[in-house]
């Protein structure tokens, strides 16, 4: 072993917190490499000693659009603004993919790290945050197949599609990162989120312009609706991928101010929660 | 010199007895209700505003201690199981937050308890140094300026980019080991009373430690184990029921710790109000270790039979109740356990027990135990329905082993039983 660190060290104060927590992106910062390892990790061991490995983050998707091809356009024949049914529901179920890997895995994650919140040290919001980091490398893979759909049924974007498209996926990130956490820190408490998670994700599917357009939902309605973040979140991929939709109006503003207070309020609750962690889990 | 921890005035509240409130569903109207009221429970628990005194017990785990320790200082820790130790190298670590007071630490704080947290089974040995060094708080640059020592040190070179799921798990442990070993933390926190692993890796443990204290590190050690407390330390704290009674030289401290009737000398009492409620209608009232002559006591030998004496109150009539006790070495690891209806006859006549006043004894037969110390846990329980009480660590004895077999090679004897074994040798030819 080599003689002691040379750096003067930094002084911890440790103390009851009292009322809103602060949120302590310094300490975030800090820990910024754990992160990364955390999500290098989850991306990493997910398709261990799997036959098709990273194949399935292709399949999943590519295997609900056909389904929801037979079913919605070749059955229901459901209306899609004009859109080829293939192109238009994988568009969206991108979005969605990320969003339900991220319900799961985040809502879980504290309770399945439970060796490590009881043991040491670190920011707790890595667990979820890593969780949601983690889907979006199967979010980039299922993206070159979009853009191969694209091809194949002579899509064109528009090209504000370089600044439109980020922005839907930070908010599809905003609005995943807030539901795992507001889930994550109930879960420590209450495991009936675990079993709440596959009827919600399910409902949620419903209640979200998923395999249908937003368009068959009648105009006085159309508010309301906009109240799931998800619906503003896979309008807008479509309206930057596909053009359809009337692009950004009202109800895509009611939809990510949502999913702004979803996330903001669910960094309050959980680093008001945090303290408890490790003595509740 | 600098002072590298600063306590002041630290309490840990615990909850305790939540177990109660779930054995009242009795009735399915109380379970009907309880569904009813589950939304508002669960909103008011969300705002943190559960009533504190409706139906949960606190505790004071940890309750207005105060020191100071300076820079480079080996601070010992001694006090019986629940003295609140723990709960004090966990607020020291960050893991768990005070109720009340505050603490100061000036540097990193490490812990050999940390010992493959965040390992994954199907990642490479390489890869889980990695992982694992991020988690204890190491910069990657870091992790890579030491990676080769701490391979060289795990002596796991050849498997370093096999899958740990196909590891021994000596060799797991060893990598694991290695890892937390090199994050040369300013602070080091050990906590011998919870350390896993075989009586090598403990040595292992306590060795690193000694270099680290040469290093001129703090170091704050938890132990039963008052001669390795000796050996190590120049100072102790004595904790008990959360309370810091006295620090002193460790020499001093121990002997005040061991006169003051806290290290468990060969029998138990229970107060009434440290029985928690959701015991009832059991009620503990001893426990107490004899030796062959019947005579209660800290330290029996293993060529004479040992008697464990639970007395315990019975308030109502319980019906399928056991009573027994688990045996197992300081180490954790567990030599026997035995229940009073164990014996078909027993069962008969005690399953259903009367309210009033009972003891179950049980006598170990002589030339059963190693040398050592070894725990008592008991637990009082129906099968299967319900447990009344339990107590993991309810009380500790020392096994002195003059006489026992083969004690005349002067070399210690593996596992924890050393029984007087019926050998016969014959010769062939």
């Amino acid at each position: 072993m080599t003689e002691l660190t040379k750096h003067e060290p930094a002084t911890i104060y440790i103390k009851p917190s009292k009322g809103l927590a602060a949120l302590n992106l310094r300490d975030l910062w800090v820990y910024r490499e754990l992160i990364f390892f955390m999500v290098w990790r989850d991306v990493k061991v997910k398709y261990k000693q799997t036959l098709l490995g990273m194949a399935w983050a292709v399949i999943q998707p590519v295997m609900t659009m056909l389904v929801f091809t037979f079913l919605f356009d070749k059955v229901a024949k459901l209306p899609t603004d004009g859109i080829p049914y293939p192109v238009f529901s994988f568009t969206a179920l991108l979005p969605w993919g990320l969003f339900v890997t991220a319900l799961n895995q985040g809502s879980r994650s504290l309770v399945a790290h439970n060796n490590m919140v009881t043991k040491i040290y670190f920011p707790r919001l890595i667990l979820p945050m890593a969780s949601v980091f983690a889907g979006l490398v199967d979010f980039a893979i299922a993206f070159v197949i979009l853009i191969g759909l694209m091809f194949y049924y002579q899509v064109t974007p528009a090209w504000n599609i370089f600044w439109t498209l980020p922005l839907f996926l930070l908010l599809a990130i905003i609005t995943a990162l807030g539901v795992a956490l507001w889930l994550s820190a109930v879960n420590v408490k209450y495991r009936d989120v675990n079993q709440a998670l596959p009827f919600l994700t399910q409902f949620w599917l419903f209640a979200t312009p998923v395999a249908y357009s937003s368009s068959v939902i009648s105009e006085k309605w159309q508010i309301l609706y906009s109240l799931n973040p998800m619906a503003g979140v896979v309008n807008g991929f479509r309206w930057a991928l596909l053009g359809s939709g009337n692009g950004p109006d009202i109800t895509l503003w009611v939809s990510a101010t949502i999913s702004i207070l979803i996330l903001i309020s669910g960094l309050f609750y959980f680093r008001s929660m945090e303290k408890t962690f490790a003595d509740t889990i | 010199m600098t002072i590298a921890i600063n306590v002041k005035n630290l309490g840990k509240q615990y909850k305790i007895g939540a177990a109660e409130t779930k054995f009242r569903y009795n009735m399915l109207r109380d379970v009907l209700m309880d569904t009813f009221y589950a939304p508002v429970r669960i909103a008011k628990a969300m705002i943190g505003k559960s009533d504190r005194r409706s139906n949960q017990n606190f505790v004071w785990a940890l309750k207005d201690v105060s020191f100071d320790l300076e820079e480079g200082r080996v601070l010992g820790i001694v006090g019986r199981n629940g003295a609140g130790k723990s709960t004090l190298l966990k607020i020291l670590s960050r893991v768990t937050e005070p109720t009340v007071g505050t603490v100061s630490v000036r540097g990193r704080v490490g812990s050999l308890l940390e010992v493959g947290t965040g390992f994954h089974p199907e990642l490479t040995g390489r890869e889980n140094i990695y992982m694992n060094g991020a988690i204890l708080g190491m910069r990657r640059a870091e992790i890579d300026s030491k990676f080769d020592e701490i391979v060289d040190f795990s002596e796991v070179t050849q498997f370093i980019d096999t899958p740990v799921k196909r590891y021994s798990s000596g060799m797991y442990l060893r990598l694991a080991f290695a890892v937390a070993a090199h994050l040369e933390p300013e602070i080091l926190v050990v906590d011998e009373v919870l350390a896993v692993g075989d009586a090598e890796f403990q040595r292992k443990c306590l060795g690193k430690m000694g270099d680290v204290a040469q290093q001129g590190r703090t170091i704050l050690f938890v132990s039963h184990n008052m001669s390795a407390i000796m050996r190590l330390t120049q100072e102790t704290i004595v904790l008990n029921k959360g309370q810091l009674l006295m620090r002193g030289p460790t020499q001093e401290a121990v002997d005040f710790y061991l006169s003051s009737g806290q290290a468990q000398a060969g029998e138990r009492v229970w107060d009434v109000k440290d029985v928690p409620a959701s015991s009832a209608p059991f009620r503990p009232i001893s426990l107490k270790v004899k030796n062959g002559s019947g005579k209660v006591v800290d330290t029996v030998r293993s060529t004479e039979p040992v008697t464990v004496e639970f007395e315990y109150q019975l308030d109502a009539p319980v019906t399928g109740l056991r009573v027994g006790f688990y045996l197992s070495t300081m180490r954790g690891e567990y030599v026997l356990a035995s229940f009073d209806t164990d014996e078909p006859n027993l069962f008969e006549k005690f399953d259903s027990r009367k309210s009033g006043r009972y003891i179950s004894r049980a006598e170990i037969p002589a030339d059963i135990f190693n040398e050592g110390r070894y725990s008592i846990g008991v637990n009082a329980s129906s099968f299967g329905v319900r447990r009344y009480f339990m107590d993991e660590n309810a009380i500790a004895f020392n096994v002195d082993i003059s006489g026992a077999p083969g004690t005349h090679w002067p070399e210690p004897r593996v596992g924890p039983v050393r029984p007087r074994l019926n050998w016969k040798i014959e010769k062939l030819d």
